[in-house]
């Protein structure tokens, strides 16, 4: 995907004042944090269960190496081949070069973000195919001259109803729908026919699980389903770090992810697909690959962000981070928005492609509480804010006024002369209203708040008053 | 029980009152109160830039000021929650500076929870007769856990009423430097904020943290709400909300 993470503020900012998609985040807002809640009360110990979360992840991840050669023997076992992409290049050369061998025509796609790195659709068209995206969301935004996704487990979003209507009438030529259950059945009846027709199908993977070679999906539409079995080629496309090494320990995430993503005790389908179809076999495609995808994951976890690989995708962070709420996915300006995105994206593009990012959170930790893999999400800000800073990528005067405050601070005398009068002057400032309409040096928060004057005394100098009487 | 107040470099310029009024809870609680006078700043505004040797030169300073007190009390979860939750992770290369700082930590705690919890405060002297609803600061909430604590000593004031407005734990989009750099933003998230204060139906909004109280304060009155008052939880309790 083309990259736009260095323009956060704008984007931002355009998408502050959008009406339309306020009012579409607006609606949104709220209804995955009730439903998240109500259905982690179904589990007896939540923080349990995320501990075991985390705990099977972590170990997944510590090594890592080993699981993927394990994962890589079982599949190869039953007749699947695995492929290794260490670049996003390297996922569409090996996508079109097994397109290729088998001759196909048509590809027809369930989500998968990881795709998205690599602008995957764009390279098969260029290639002379034609690909369908399956995903109700995913097919929205292709119809839509390949719109970005805004979340990575709803990725249309930040699109209202309306809009999708008037998208549909105009793609399909159709007379306009108002209800979404008809909406839903006109793209069924569109993409049916690729099914049928498709000579290969793509899928993402939620987990690749060592011990049977095994791609698990969790899905709530059925396209996955239909895109992995009915074609004769599947090629499952998934990162590295998504490994899981049993079957087990797909059960215990399982109690999480849907729970934290759509709020729901099990998504509609989960698919566990292992190996080619079999002679007797009925469903399942007659070639399967693994394109299993390194790009930047081998660095990360050498670092120390290593545990963001823990993600498993659920979205709660961007869920229930406040500036997500406000500004949408798109700010971002790359594949993973929100909290965890703001560290994957840095990671993945390089951190001065990413400049604001890591910057743009309160730190207010509501991401690190909901997280179901128990990722210090803040703390991993930090520590990219820390990089920042040593490299000299933050503004001068950013880097002065922390010098200075840092220098200030640690000589008491001096700090109280110069905070002294700082605190009279701006007491003064703030006549009788005690409020200051603008600061020096503080812009960014006058433009949309006044900043209530100090009371005009020092806290030392009024206690020191105090005990002397 | 000698309790060393940390009053918080914001408290010291912009609210001194909001200091002295925990004094005063501190002192009916029963603690003799010790301010150690050359305390600054706990070093969270460097540590939350990036920048790591400015932050940890601080915080060896608060080390060296306060680990005589059998307690560290400040009247904020965000700075008391950077002693308690921070500073070994700021020494986390240095054992011997990491060891003193864990054991300041257990003895770190946010005013209200010191108030609640370890002196058992049942009277306070605080009267105030007014609705609030109260806004839980992150630091305070997810570091440091005060929820009940502020709730619990707000029951104690004659004549207040609480009353409880949506979304009272999402941030107010203060963070610190974060609402300069992107004042936009910030400023967006404290109307969201200023208007569940509005349809609480509250006079005033009680916190504990004075990071939010200016920027809650700041985007009221911008908004042209020149009657709502922002009141930290310490001056409430002690009574000193009627003169601010």
């Amino acid at each position: 995907m083309q990259i736009a993470s260095m323009h956060f503020k704008e984007r931002a900012h355009a998408n502050l004042v959008n009406v339309q998609l306020q009012g579409n985040l607006q609606k949104i807002k709220g209804k995955f944090v009730a439903k998240r809640r109500e259905s982690l009360s179904e589990l007896d110990d939540f923080e349990a269960t995320r501990e075991a979360g985390r705990a099977i992840r972590q170990r997944a991840l510590d090594h890592l190496d080993v699981w993927l050669e394990i994962f890589e023997r079982n599949a190869i076992a039953r007749g699947a081949t695995v492929l290794w992409a260490e670049t996003p290049a390297d996922v569409n050369a090996h996508v079109l070069d097994i397109a290729r061998r088998h001759g196909v025509k048509k590809i027809i796609k369930s989500k998968s973000m990881v795709s998205e790195e690599s602008a995957l659709d764009r390279a098969i068209e260029a290639a002379g195919l034609v690909v369908i995206e399956t995903d109700l969301g995913e097919y929205i935004l292709q119809i839509n001259d390949y719109e970005p996704p805004s979340h990575i487990i709803g990725p249309a979003l930040h699109k209202s109803k309306e809009e999708v209507a008037d998208l549909f009438a105009k793609t399909h030529a159709t007379a306009r729908k108002t209800e979404i259950g008809e909406l839903c059945l006109e793209a069924r009846g569109v993409l049916r026919q690729h099914y049928l027709s498709a000579d290969m199908g793509i899928s993402g993977g939620n987990f690749f699980v060592a011990e049977t070679g095994s791609v698990v999906l969790v899905t709530n539409e059925g396209n996955a389903t239909l895109a992995t079995t009915l074609p004769r080629v599947h090629v499952a496309i998934s990162g590295i770090e998504k490994i899981v090494p049993t079957l087990e320990d797909v059960a215990t995430l399982m109690r999480l992810l849907p729970r934290s993503a759509t709020g729901q005790s099990i998504s509609n389908y989960v698919d566990v697909l292992t190996g080619v179809k079999g002679r007797d076999e009925f469903h399942g495609a007659e070639h399967m690959y693994f394109v299993v995808v390194d790009a930047g994951r081998s660095t990360v976890l050498g670092g120390e962000l290593r545990e963001a690989l823990r993600c498993i995708r659920c979205g709660a962070c961007m869920n229930h981070c406040p500036v997500y709420q406000s500004v949408g996915g798109h700010s971002y300006g790359w594949v993973y928005p929100g909290p965890i995105g703001s560290i994957l994206t840095p990671s993945y593009v390089g951190i001065a492609n990413a400049l604001d990012l890591p910057q743009a959170s309160t730190l207010c930790n509501q991401c690190g509480v909901v997280c179901p893999v128990k990722i210090p999400l803040p703390d991993l800000l930090r520590k990219l804010r820390e990089r920042q800073f040593e490299q000299h990528l933050r503004p001068w005067t950013e880097r002065a006024g922390l010098r200075l405050w840092s220098w200030l601070a640690a000589r008491p005398r001096l700090y109280t002369l110069a905070m002294g009068f700082a605190v009279r002057l701006l007491r003064a400032m703030g006549g009788r209203e005690r409020l200051l309409h603008t600061l020096p040096f503080g812009a960014g928060w006058t433009e949309g708040r006044d900043m209530p004057a100090p009371e005009g005394r020092l806290f030392r100098d009024l206690y020191r008053a105090r005990s002397k009487r | 029980m000698r309790v060393g107040l940390f009053v918080t470099c914001l408290v010291d310029l912009m609210r001194p009152s909001i200091g002295l009024a925990a004094v005063r809870l501190l002192e009916a609680g029963g603690a003799e109160v010790y301010v150690p006078p050359t305390q600054t700043c706990c070093g969270q505004p460097g540590y939350n830039a990036g920048d790591r040797a400015g932050a940890r030169a601080l915080a060896a300073k608060v080390l060296a000021e306060f680990e005589g007190c059998e307690h560290i009390v400040a009247p904020s979860g965000s700075c008391s929650g950077m002693i308690k939750t921070h500073y070994a992770d700021l020494f986390a290369d240095q054992p011997p500076l990491r060891e003193r700082a864990a054991a300041l930590a257990a003895r770190t705690h946010e005013l209200t929870d010191f108030l609640a919890n370890v002196l058992k405060l049942d009277a306070v002297p605080g009267a105030l007769a007014a609705t609030v609803t109260y806004h839980d600061s992150c630091s305070g909430l997810r570091e440091m856990g005060v929820k009940s604590q502020p709730r619990a000593l707000l029951a104690r004031v004659p004549g207040l009423k609480l009353t409880e407005m949506a979304e009272c734990e999402t941030c107010c989009g203060f963070g610190g430097t974060f609402a300069i750099k992107f004042g936009e933003i910030s400023a967006r998230l404290a109307d969201n904020k200023c208007q569940h204060i509005a349809e609480s139906g509250a006079d005033a909004v009680v916190l504990g943290d004075l990071g939010c109280m200016l920027n809650i304060e700041g985007r009221l009155r911008r908004r042209g709400d020149m009657k709502t008052r922002v009141l930290h939880i310490a001056e409430v309790l002690a009574g000193a909300g009627e003169a601010s």
